[in-house]
Parts: C-alpha cells; structure tokens; sequence
C-alpha cells in the first residue's frame, strides 16, 4: 500500500489566537477508510481544510500521494483531494446541477466531451443522472448530498474528504449515501458524529480533541471503550449494540 | 413542479420560439427595446406595429394573453405616476370634459404607457420562454462581463435559499409570540434583516471556500460557445429587426 495522506508536526492557530491544532501526525494509506470523530471544536474542520489546501500549513507538513502541499502544489493537490462540504447549500452554488458537477473538472482544464462524460459518469455514481438538467434547490436535501459528492467525484480525485455526511439525512437518504459510498474506489476521510455510520463505512477511526490525536485505532476497537469515548464526549446512540452490529 | 426547474415567470413549452439559442433572444430583446426607446411618441401607428409584433411572438410561442397580462401589473405603480402627468403638465392646455389638461403632459404619459408596456411584454415573453440558466448562458455569450453573469447566478441560486431562511427566522419569532404587522413594529423585521444579511455574508465565505476547493482562481469555466445557426439568428432577430426599421421610419416620419 503506499501513502495516500501524510500529516506531520501540523499546527494551526486562527488570527483570534485560538490553537485548533496542535502538532498533529497522521497517515492515511491509499484505499483506506477512515473516520474522524471529537467534540465540538476539537478541529477536525480545520485538520481536513487543510488537507485540500484551504489553509495552508503554518506549522508542520502536509503531503498528498508522496506531493508536499504548498504554494505551487495547491492546484494538484485540490485535484487529488475531493472535499464535501456539511451543507450541500454551500457546495452547490451554480444554476443547473450540470454546471455544478462541470464546475471543478472546467477548472482543472477538462473541456469538451471528456467534460460532458465526466459530469454523466459522476452524476450515475451517485444515482443522480436523472437530475442533470435540474437546479440543485428543486432537490431533496439527500438528493443535494448525493449531488455534493458527484461534483466532486467528476475531478476524478484519489481522496474524497467528507464533513458530516449523514447529517440532517432522513434515514433512507442515509442509507443510500452509506452504500455510494462504500462502492467509490478511492481513499475516504470522514468527519462525523455519526458512530454507527463510521462503524458501517470505514474500517479504522481516529480521535482528535484540543487539536491533538488522542486515539488512532481500527473503529470496532475504539467504540468499544466506553472510557476513551466518554473522555473525549462521544457517546453510543441509545440502545446501540457493537456485539449485535 | 414537475420540470423541476421552472421559474414562476416560465411557460414550459417546445414551440419555435423557446427553442431559440438564448443569447439569441437576449439579443432580440435589447434590439427590440432600443428600437421602441428611439420611437418618436407622435408616431402611433409604429407602436400598433410593435403591439402586433409582440402578438405574433406570444402567439407563436403559445403564451396565453392572461398569463401576459397579470405579469404586465408590474408597472402599474409606473402608470400611476404617468395617469399624474397631464393635470400637473406645463402649458400649452387644452380641455376635456371641462378638466384642463396639459397637452406636453398628456404626451408623456402616452410615452411612458406605450414604451413602458412594449419593453415588459417583451421581457415576459423572453423569460416565458427562456430557462434562466439559458438567459445567463446568453448573457455570456453576448460577453456581458463574467463577474457580472457570476452574480446574477448567484443571485437566482441562493434567492431560494436565503428567502427560506428568512421564512424560518419568521416562524421562529412568530412561535415566540411576535409577529409584527403594524408599521411601528418594524424594528424587529429591521434586526431580522441584519441578521440575516450576517448569515448570508458567511454563507458566502463558505460558498467562496467550497469553490476554491474545487480549483477555483477568480474566473468562473466558460460554457458552450459553439456559433449560433443562421436560421436561428433570422428567426430570432426578424421581428426587433423589423422593429429596427420601424423606429427609422417613424423617425424619418417626424422630421
């Protein structure tokens, strides 16, 4: 397997003076799954906008497939590394869902048929074609999610980096995530509060808090102790049993 | 809604008309517009031509004339201001059922009706049969500036969304037994109106992020850009252009 994600000695603090991270390491193999859990304001946001070249690293390296992510990489980098968006309002900004899922593989110099192709392969991917012509606000919100994904699939990246995907989802839409979802052939990173959802799609977790990794274990292990879950205020949803899972 | 992608001013159908390219038809809109404009008002039967021309486009394009006509109340405020004109006028008067009117007056309102109602049909017509994201595609094609086309898309995307979020802010007020009705209450719409400005100011930060993380670096992609068939241009420009020499020979006319 070779790296997919290399984050090392990465510190951030934002203009207020607020340390969101503080000397993270992480590695993420290519093909891996894995989910990212915290508290509230632990900086999970700030750790994957950094992955994508949002923020720059201040302190600390980060490198995407062997390429160290700076001034010059940054526009391969996006390309390598899909981000989606929590509110699908946001990620969703042009008139037609056509010119959305076009918008990302356009700026990367994808043009003509191979760019009419990209946008059709992204939109079945997600079970969305039927929608291509329509505006993303006559969608559902599980449809817009759906659609969130697909424009960020058609720049055919190596890592796809999700910020609560479940969210809002009515349980059916959650579903239907969960298995487009676990059919991509790429690197998933995973920023949620969803533990089941975790449990289902990715095979390890990691915890972050105070902008540090606290935890870094296959996520079977680490949901099943109680104590470390507790410590970082993540808890089990009612009923929840990982010996029945 | 079963297009899905209607607009309350689009009229779905498959005629000649809405199959025009849309730059095309915005095209035809400012050349119609600018011929009425340079109309001299004297010359009524120009604007009995333009009335007809505008007939045979609804016509062709299956627009009902009562969809045509609610959508024209737009410029009654327009009309008030203009019915005004001929009994607050200048001299020269004249008189009529003993009211004295004001002949320059009486003049400008007939421009303001007959110019103001030609240019709204023909906007009707153009977004009755014209999808918006057709009419921003237009807009770039006419090399109307990109940033310019960026912010009336953005515009139409996020109207949806903002106004629903003022419905929310509403309803949260209203369930916290407030809903202001009289006029001096308009503090609280005035504050929910600055709140919501903040939470569209951030929505566009975060808007702006999502783009920049998909490759964004200050130009939006261009579209399709492939030359318009010369049937569709005759099509699309006979009737303003006809309109074109109308306005020249009322002009000629009025020398």
């Amino acid at each position: 397997m070779s790296t997919s994600i290399a984050v090392r000695g990465l510190s951030f603090s934002y203009p207020g003076g607020h340390q969101a991270l503080d000397g993270v390491d992480l590695t993420i193999e290519a093909g891996e799954r894995v989910a990212i859990f915290g508290p509230n304001g632990a900086g999970k946001t700030t750790l994957v906008l950094h992955l994508n070249g949002i923020h720059m690293p201040a302190d600390g390296v980060v490198t995407v497939g062997g390429l160290p992510l700076d001034e010059k990489s940054v526009m391969e980098i996006r390309r390598r590394v899909g981000m989606v968006f929590q509110d699908p309002d946001d990620q969703l900004f042009m008139p037609t869902v056509r010119q959305d899922v076009a918008f990302g593989p356009a700026n990367f110099g994808v043009a003509g048929d191979e760019l009419d192709q990209r946008v059709v392969s992204a939109l079945t991917a997600v079970g969305m074609e039927h929608a291509i012509d329509r505006a993303p606000h006559h969608l559902s919100l599980g449809e817009r999610r759906r659609v969130a994904v697909a424009t960020v699939l058609a720049s055919q990246p190596e890592i796809l980096v999700l910020d609560e995907p479940s969210s809002n989802l009515d349980p059916a839409s959650r579903r239907e995530l969960a298995t487009i979802l676990a059919e991509l052939d790429v690197t998933v990173v995973m920023v949620t509060h969803d533990l089941p959802y975790a449990l289902e799609l990715c095979e390890r977790s990691i915890i972050l808090d105070s902008g540090r990794v606290v935890a870094d274990a296959p996520t079977r292990e680490l949901l099943g102790n109680e104590a470390l879950l507790t410590a970082h205020r993540l808890e089990l949803p009612f009923g929840f049993d990982l010996r029945t899972v | 809604m079963s297009g899905g992608h209607a607009h309350a001013l689009h009229v779905h159908g498959h005629s000649s008309v809405h199959k025009l390219p849309g730059h095309l038809k915005v095209a035809g809109l400012l050349l119609f517009v600018a011929a009425v404009v340079a109309t001299p008002a004297r010359a009524l039967w120009a604007f009995g031509l333009y009335a007809i021309g505008l007939g045979v486009v609804a016509g062709l394009a299956g627009i009902p004339a009562r969809f045509i006509g609610k959508r024209m109340l737009i410029e009654v405020p327009f009309l008030l201001f203009a019915l005004l004109l001929p009994f607050v006028g200048e001299a020269p008067y004249t008189s009529f059922a003993g009211i004295r009117i004001s002949e320059a007056g009486l003049l400008a309102a007939w421009t303001i009706l007959a110019k103001a109602s030609c240019g709204v049909v023909a906007s009707i017509l153009l977004a009755a049969t014209t999808e918006i994201p057709e009419i921003l595609a237009g807009m770039n094609r006419l090399r109307v500036p990109a940033a310019i086309v960026a912010i009336a898309g953005f515009m139409v995307r996020y109207l949806e969304v903002i106004s629903d979020e003022m419905g929310r802010m509403r309803v949260a007020m209203a369930a916290r037994g407030y809903e202001p009705k009289m006029f001096w209450q308009i503090k609280a719409l005035a504050t929910s109106a600055g709140a919501l400005f903040i939470r569209s100011y951030e929505r566009g930060e975060r808007v702006y992020l999502a783009m920049v993380a998909r490759g964004f670096q200050g130009t939006m992609p261009t579209t399709d850009d492939s030359p318009a068939a010369a049937i569709d241009i005759a099509r699309a420009l006979a009737i303003p252009a006809l309109a074109g020499i109308v306005a020249v020979l009322a002009l000629v006319g009025a020398r």
